[in-house]
């Protein structure tokens, strides 16, 4: 292989940072879900490699888990989100702010 | 400089452009397919890097289900195009000191680490035995992940309802 370990690493930071910025600065509440699966993408790459560095499942294993959790959140995530949009008729996290 | 050092950096340039161009979009449904594109590079380096059951699940989950989903969503609610620019001045600040900051403390541990420079092994994780090892080693967490399954799915449907008449209440 010959790849260096920092350089995955370096990958998953900059995956992830990318990730804050877009949920950080998008005013869109789709978009900010997407940032934060960005985030978790990045996450998973920094296990994976960290799984063949040292050469043990564990990483992988853990992987495996938040795969589902995106799975999860993305579904309750989704679902907020349209019901926001039935209240507001907007995806505006600025017009979320209802007293009701 | 091997095949694989190639394919690697190749994959990494990918993956970065294509999240870069997925988070400044304007039209949800560009996002989301580049971010498609970005899951699949995604996969790919988890192949490249010795995680085939992984690679599978990750086209399968997060290429297919999860962006999907999002596509979905995006083609159901049938917003009008936003005419504001992608990045707000009051939350752009804010977002790169934030990314900003993370990337030099990240970056910063990546190079001072003396584990970073070694270089990585072949090797290929057979994913009968990668089962093997999470239902020998991890069948608990298994169990409550599925449970958390169930109670995201429950939950979605409690949440998705359509909110009840105030007459009826």
């Amino acid at each position: 292989m010959g790849i260096p370990f920092g350089h995955v690493l370096a990958l998953a930071a900059v995956v992830t940072a990318l990730g804050m910025l877009c949920a950080v600065a998008r005013r869109n509440l789709v978009m900010i879900l997407l940032g934060v699966e960005i985030m978790l993408n990045g996450a998973a790459i920094a296990f994976v490699g960290a799984a063949l560095r040292w050469q043990h499942l564990e990483g992988q294993a853990f992987v495996l888990f938040l795969i589902a959790i995106a799975a999860a959140e993305v579904s309750v995530g989704l679902a907020m989100i349209v019901t926001l949009y039935r209240r507001t008729g907007s995806l505006d996290p600025e017009r979320c702010r209802t007293t009701d | 400089m091997t095949i694989f050092t190639i394919l690697f950096y190749a994959i990494a340039a990918m993956i970065v452009a294509a999240t870069a161009l997925a988070i400044t979009r304007q039209n949800l449904v560009h996002a989301v397919v580049y971010l498609v594109v970005s899951f699949f590079g995604s996969a790919a380096l988890f192949y490249l890097l010795g995680a085939p059951l992984l690679a599978a699940f990750m086209i399968i989950v997060y290429a297919g289900a999860i962006m999907v989903l999002f596509l979905f969503l995006v083609m159901m609610l049938r917003v009008e195009a936003d005419q504001r620019p992608v990045f707000p001045p009051r939350q752009i600040v804010p977002a790169v000191v934030i990314a900003a900051g993370y990337a030099v403390v990240s970056g910063m541990m990546i190079y001072l680490d003396p584990a970073g420079a070694a270089a990585l092994p072949a090797a290929q994780a057979d994913p009968a035995q990668f089962g093997a090892y999470v239902f020998r080693h991890a069948w608990l967490a298994i169990e409550i992940t599925s449970l958390l399954l169930l109670v995201a799915l429950v939950g979605a449907l409690v949440i998705g309802r359509p909110a009840p008449d105030p007459e009826d209440a």
